[in-house]
């Protein structure tokens, strides 16, 4: 242990801990702009400099270890006087206008600035504006207002193994750019978002879709209808203030209610239904492979349109290989225009979906012309992440924390608990295998409530083999087989499964794939957070969901079993093809 | 006036002009590699030793005492270890690196050699600045000829250690001169400096233990060696030991590379040597160390070359530029020119010194354009020692320091300027 003071007070730290992380355990806060929890140290800012005593510089308190004796002044006048020199420069390089931004009282340079006590900027501003690149369909990136602290740039580098966007140029030119191409969208961007999840600033956020949203609610043709998927209602509250992975579903419900949406549904009906299309694509696919057919293993997961992104763009040849599910919220947007429109008996054209995900790549897929019941109209019409809902939910003065709970609207907004943890790694793979499993075996899935737990969890890649004994009469040819599956997320962990594929050497016979790691609890439309623990947190907060529950697998849903009874037919039948499978493209890299 | 022969001593500089520097026949002919030769006799700690004894300070511009550095990088674990030289000279009014390394190469090879040998290096790089393609040729050949003759390579003269060394053409932007944005550049990556701690000499070149030093501290090693650690630390001052190469240019009669020892004054060097202004101008203001250097009155160059002299008016001579400037400039045009080059050498990584210098050059324009007000003065002095308090790397931090010399030795130029109030 290392003791220091700071502030006076005394100190004892582990060796190798910061000033910053010290001055916490003493309950003080050193402002900061460009650390960020589970990042590499940047020390670019220049915000959190502290007085050290024997030192003719201030040092960064993010990036200077502790030593024995360290005698340090937070708030030293010197420390102050710096500090805000420091971010009034950074504001005369800045399109400060607050008022029309959407990080406007949710963001980490206006609340330093405000802590620093500015109120006139004495330095000139030397903004040059420069175009916003709006290319992408779920990405914007604003230049005019990039403070340059490389956040973005090791999150696509580090995390997602990308390295779409980097800084280029020098001095004043310096930027943050996409490496390929002028604009995002002639680069190899999968559209994940997490560079907007954890850019301090509006320099990179989703694109904005609050606006046609409230158009289609004060139209008083349209029939818009609304659904969430499993993953915004353990994070939609931390946007209030609330912890992280505490589940608001009936609050979420109810503010949706209260903005006027006039159906209310769950993406998670459809992610019961995905399992029904997925398990029996799967199990179609293993018995063709056993018994001496064709079919393509390992089969994987395609409900994540950033890994779909990352898939068509990395490898093309191997898309035979997925799933041909349309994603959830896809599939629950083709059946609200066309089972539901028809027993309301409303024109799908009138009717107006919108989907709040906790992902910007949903956004991209939306605006896929495959993905569309008859050609013209999408599936989905807009896509609002976590956070546009929040700005909506706040934009109507709606209470969140004190709503009373309401429901989902029925049909469409029952599901099981296996839904639920679509939200989390693991949590597909795991659904479907309840499901599969009690198909091929007529047992319940052999584990300790129900949770396969060697894919449970937020390691990168997982892997579990599930011995099939004692099967059906139908799957006799399976009895003995070791089934065996893997689980990655993120982009840059998916490629190391994918390139096993490639090489031939996959052991697998099913793949679960997203594109965000961890799931998509950390998708990038979610709240941003300075919680270095805030994935561990929202996927305790899933498995809550889905344990809270009476029914735990998607084949007890009992609307999932009669729309098949009073509409599908029988999973992968004519109709199920025709509105919940897709077919993906071969794009190649830029 | 002291005359020039008893300002100058040629300690480093005594073999430039004197043998043909391609000829490493001449050079060992002179004495030279002997130094190398007498190292492989002694422990890597004596010699540490003896250059710890000597006081040697780093001649790159920070002034470190090498001995330490060398001693940091024996200690530290991990392996290869490298020997880095840094040739970058990149600071406007530097050139004795240039000088050296034309003018007498295998002197530099040899202080590497010894350098490697102590604190167990195996391979070497010489990171010279892009537009010295003289350097470059010069030391490519010396290099070569070394290793023919056995003084680079495996197994150097028997004694059991190897060392080769590569010459490394520069990136050609000023911030690459620092350490670690020069090993950021060697390693292939763009020239931005690197966090602190950990230092180069525990995790440098490769993250492995480096030591990177200037040419002409390289240069000075041999000699240690040769006449041992106490005699060197006899010559120049109580606080400083040994020579010092001093670029001479701007307003004199005789610019050029002059080695002196520590302890003769600035005036000995603009007077003595540069015989001061020519066409009769009188001298207005000196610049030491370049264009990061602070900018003096005539009046201060009675102070002499010494690390604590200077440190106590609160001045450095950096890596040894003095440049001189004579009535005929404006102080602010030259700022103004100061302040152009950081803005374009600045890497723009951290805030002070991205943002700082152009706000700078902005506030110098209303002086220029005598639009300036009280109100100016203050947050220039304010941005100023925000940077030099809290940029990144020492670019930033030195950036500002003209600006900030001149406000305190020519405060009358600012004032001067100041916007009439109506
Ligand atoms: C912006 C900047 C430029 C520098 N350029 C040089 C250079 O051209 N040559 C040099 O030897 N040191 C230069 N330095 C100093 C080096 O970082 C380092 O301190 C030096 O190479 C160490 O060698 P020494 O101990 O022999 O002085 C520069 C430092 C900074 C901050
Ligand atoms: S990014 Fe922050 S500081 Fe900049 S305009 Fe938006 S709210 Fe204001
Ligand atoms: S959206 Fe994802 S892939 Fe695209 S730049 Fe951001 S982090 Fe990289
Ligand atoms: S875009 Fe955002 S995260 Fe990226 S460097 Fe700029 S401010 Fe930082
Ligand atoms: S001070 Fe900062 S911006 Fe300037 S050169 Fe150093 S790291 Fe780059
Ligand atoms: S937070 Fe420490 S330098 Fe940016």
């Amino acid at each position: 242990m290392i003791e220091l003071t700071i502030n006076n007070r005394k100190v004892s730290v582990p060796e190798g801990t910061t000033i910053l992380d010290a001055a916490k355990k003493l309950g003080i806060t050193i402002p900061t702009l460009c650390y960020f929890p589970n990042q590499k140290t940047k020390a670019n800012c220049r915000v959190c400099v502290v007085e050290v005593d024997g030192y003719r510089t201030l040092q960064t308190a993010c990036s200077t270890p502790v030593a024995p004796g360290m005698v340090v002044k937070t708030n030293s006048p010197k420390a102050l006087e710096a500090r805000k020199v420091n971010i009034e420069l950074i504001l005369a390089n800045h399109d400060a206008r607050c008022l029309e931004c959407s990080r406007n009282l949710n963001c980490e340079l206006q609340k330093v600035a405000n802590q620093a006590g500015i109120t006139d900027n004495p330095f000139e501003s030397v903004l040059v504006m420069q175009d916003i690149d709006d290319s992408s369909p779920s990405i914007v990136r604003n230049p005019n207002k990039c403070i340059k602290c490389g956040r973005c740039i090791e999150v696509c580098r580090d995390v997602q193994g990308l390295n779409i966007i980097d800084d280029a140029g020098r001095s004043a030119d310096m930027g943050v750019v996409p490496t390929f191409g002028k604009f995002l969208n002639d680069s190899n961007c999968v559209a994940c978002g997490q560079c907007a999840v954890v850019c301090p600033v509006a320099a990179i956020t989703e694109k904005d879709e609050i606006g046609v949203v409230w158009e289609a609610l004060s139209d008083p043709s349209k029939r818009v209808v609304v659904q969430t998927a499993p993953a915004v209602r353990v994070a939609l509250g931390e946007e209030f203030g609330m912890a992280p992975g505490t589940p608001v579903t009936g609050k979420m419900a109810a503010s949706l209610r209260a903005l006027g949406f006039d159906d209310i549904f769950d993406t998670n009906f459809t992610a019961d239904l995905t399992i029904m299309e997925e398990g029996t694509e799967f199990l179609t696919r293993v018995k063709n492979a056993l018994t001496g057919g064709k079919a393509t293993l390992p089969m994987i997961t395609s409900c994540s349109p950033g890994w779909i992104n990352f898939v068509e763009i990395n490898y093309p040849e191997l898309l035979d290989h997925l799933s041909t599910c349309k994603s959830p919220h896809q599939m629950l947007g083709a059946l609200i225009k066309t089972y539901y429109a028809k027993k309301i008996n409303v024109k799908p054209e009138d009717m107006f979906v919108v989907s709040v995900m906790p992902c910007t790549a949903k956004k991209y897929e939306a605006k896929r012309p495959e993905l569309s019941v008859d050609g013209i109209h999408p599936d989905v019409d807009a896509v609002l992440t976590t956070r546009e809902l929040a700005r909506m939910i706040k934009q109507a003065g709606i209470d969140f924390v004190n709503l009373p709970d309401e429901d989902f609207d029925n049909p469409l907004g029952l599901s099981t608990g296996a839904a639920d943890i679509f939200g989390v790694t693991g949590g597909v793979m795991e659904a479907a295998l309840r499901t599969v499993y009690e198909i091929v075996t007529g047992r319940e899935l052999p584990f300790d409530g129900l949770h396969v737990k060697p894919i449970v969890g937020l390691e990168g890649i997982k892997e579990a083999t599930i011995k099939i004994e004692n099967p059906v009469a139908d799957y006799a040819f399976l009895d003995g087989v070791e089934v065996k599956v893997a689980v990655a997320s993120s982009t840059k962990n998916a490629k190391v499964l994918m390139d096993q594929i490639a090489a031939g050497t996959s052991p697998y016979h099913f793949i679960e794939i997203m594109g965000c790691l961890g799931g998509c609890i950390t998708g990038g439309g979610q709240p941003r957070s300075a919680d270095p623990d805030v994935r561990i947190k929202r996927l305790g907060g899933m498995y809550s969901v889905d344990e809270a529950k009476v029914l735990r697998k998607s084949h007890d849903n009992p609307y999932v079993k009669s729309i098949y009874e009073e509409y599908l037919g029988a999973p992968n039948g004519h109709l199920s093809h025709e509105l919940l499978h897709t077919h993906y493209n071969k794009r190649g890299k830029a | 006036m002291k005359t020039k022969n008893e300002i100058i001593k040629t300690l480093v500089t005594k073999r430039c002009g004197v043998i043909k520097p391609d000829s490493i026949e001449e050079f060992i002919g002179a004495g030279g590699y002997q130094a190398v030769v007498k190292a492989f006799s002694m422990q890597p700690e004596q010699i540490i030793g003896e250059v710890k004894a000597s006081n040697l300070k780093g001649r790159g511009g920070a002034g470190f005492p090498t001995g330490i550095k060398m001693d940091a990088v024996l200690k530290a674990e991990g392996s290869p270890k490298y020997i880095i030289c840094n040739a970058d000279e990149g600071e406007p009014g530097n050139f004795k690196d240039k000088y050296l390394m034309e003018n007498d190469p295998h002197q530099l090879l040899e202080g590497m050699i010894i350098c490697a040998y102590a604190v167990g290096a195996s391979h070497g790089y010489i990171y010279i600045r892009g537009e010295y393609g003289d350097s470059m040729t010069a030391l490519e050949k010396a290099i070569a000829d070394a290793k023919a003759n056995g003084w680079l390579g495996a197994n150097i003269k028997g004694s059991g250690f190897s060392f080769d060394v590569m010459v490394h053409s520069g990136a050609g932007s000023y911030v690459c001169g620092e350490e670690f944005a020069l090993i950021e550049s060697l390693e292939g990556k763009p020239g931005r400096p690197r966090n602190k701690p950990p230092y180069p000499t525990t995790a440098g070149f490769r993250d492995k233990p480096t030591m990177i030093s200037n040419v002409e501290t390289f240069s000075n090693i041999g000699i240690i060696v040769n006449g041992g650690g106490e005699a060197f630390k006899a010559i120049g001052t109580e606080t400083s030991a040994g020579t010092r190469l001093i670029s001479l240019s701007g307003n004199v009669k005789n610019p050029g590379v002059y080695e002196v020892p520590f302890g003769v004054t600035l005036a000995d060097i603009v007077y003595g040597l540069g015989e001061g202004a020519p066409d009769g101008q009188k001298i207005k203001m000196v610049q030491l160390g370049g264009a990061s250097g602070p900018i003096i009155p005539p009046e201060l160059l009675d102070i002499r070359l010494d690390y604590k002299d200077l440190a106590d008016e609160g001045i450095s001579i950096g890596s040894g530029a003095v440049i001189v400037i004579d009535e005929r400039f404006g102080m602010m045009e030259i700022l103004e020119r100061i302040m152009k080059f950081f803005c374009r050498e600045s890497c723009g990584k951290c805030t002070p010194c991205r943002e700082g210098n152009r706000q700078i050059l902005n506030i110098l324009n209303k002086f220029i354009a005598c639009k300036a007000s009280e109100e100016d003065i203050k947050n220039l002095t304010s941005i100023c020692n925000v940077m030099c308090l809290t940029s990144f790397c020492g670019l930033g931090q030195a950036a500002p320091t003209a600006v900030l010399t001149t406000l305190k030795y020519f405060g009358g130029e600012y004032t001067g300027r100041l916007a009439a109030k109506s």
